[in-house]
């Protein structure tokens, strides 16, 4: 996709880079990316996703700006109390890049219509505040074959990982699933909240900025990212580790008793 | 062997890691976390819904069944869905 002059000076910094280049910024462009949660996780990924020029971004949330977000969700601020997430993440992106559509989803992530919202982007970013959503939103991604970041918080760690279950990986074997690590979800209430046990604010932010990093690279393709692997932030002792994880033919989604099959 | 603690698994435990000296029997990723269970009602919190928490034999995701035999380190590490 051509950019402008202004677009291309702009994206300077990025356009400059062998792994990015002209072509890169017009990948970005023509790109779709759909944000699910526009909280804590997708504050920093949004205003990121914005900065680099993605075309399109579309942000899921049926929540309103409260007081008690502003600690982390640094994308709303104090005169955007009270209003839908979603138009406050519009205006902030309005104010980053012109360039950037944003298609506001003041709506629930659900099982019923995951399928049907995530079919119409590229990429998709996870950063919902619960285990519904992310079954659905990682099993909409596997049947529509889009690349998935996933991000989660607790309160002084995170994790981060990228799912890609509708491919092979290079050895011929299939990509991992997110219920490859986790096969079926906790038992409601035996992990608690953000709202009641609480979270570390920058740690949403650095968090969301490396998802930021992932959707460009599945967009561009530089480097090596997180499929596979289970990045893991403990900022109570300043600890990055990563642990590998494999398709596991007994996952309830791409296991041999259903066979892997990615459509569209 | 030592034993990494993750995020609520760690908080619960209040320990980052530990060294443990296994007892005879314990030969799986499953009857470690039934020794560890036992041994405090810190680690029965932590391990209360069985398999919700995963595990990594040096640093790749194990089964539960999985032999932890000349392992070096083994961690723990539990879903999370903050946001």
């Amino acid at each position: 996709m051509s950019l402008s002059p202004s677009e291309i000076e702009r994206y300077a910094r990025h356009i400059v880079l062998r792994e990015i280049g002209g072509p890169g910024q017009g990948a970005i462009k023509a790109a779709g990316v759909l944000v699910v949660g526009a909280g804590g996780l997708g504050s920093p990924l949004i205003q990121y996703l914005a900065a680099a020029g993605i075309g399109r971004i579309g942000i899921v949330d049926d929540d309103v700006v409260s007081l008690s977000n502003l600690q982390r969700q640094v994308l709303h601020g104090t005169p955007d109390i009270g209003e839908a997430k979603t138009a406050s993440a519009a205006q902030a992106v309005a104010r980053l890049n012109p360039h950037v559509l944003v298609e506001p989803l003041a709506e629930r992530l659900t099982a019923a219509n995951a399928d049907a919202i995530v079919a119409r982007y590229d990429v998709v970013a996870d950063g919902s505040d619960n285990f519904e959503t992310r079954y659905a939103v990682s099993d909409a991604c596997f049947r529509k074959a889009k690349p998935l970041v996933s991000a989660a918080l607790g309160i002084f760690d995170g994790t981060l990982t990228t799912i890609r279950a509708h491919e092979r990986a290079p050895d011929g074997s299939w990509n991992p699933s997110y219920r490859c690590l986790f096969p079926t979800p906790p038992p409601p209430g035996s992990i608690p909240a953000c709202a009641e046990a609480g979270v570390l604010g920058a740690l949403a932010g650095v968090l969301g900025s490396l998802m930021a990093i992932e959707v460009i690279r599945q967009i561009t393709g530089f480097g090596e990212g997180l499929v596979g692997r289970l990045l893991m932030v403990d900022a109570r002792s300043m600890r990055f580790e990563t642990l590998s994880y494999a398709w596991d033919d007994r996952n309830p989604l791409t296991g041999t008793a259903q066979a892997p099959s990615g459509s569209d | 062997m030592k034993l990494c603690y993750f995020a609520w698994v760690r908080e619960r435990i209040g320990k980052t890691e530990e060294e443990v000296e296994l007892p005879p029997g314990v030969t799986t990723i499953g009857d470690l976390v039934g020794w560890l269970k036992g041994r405090g009602e810190e680690y029965a919190h932590a391990f209360e819904h069985g398999e919700v928490v995963r595990a990594a034999i040096d640093r790749r995701h194990a089964r539960p069944e999985a032999e932890i035999a000349g392992a070096r380190e083994i961690a723990f590490f539990p879903p999370m869905t903050g946001g």
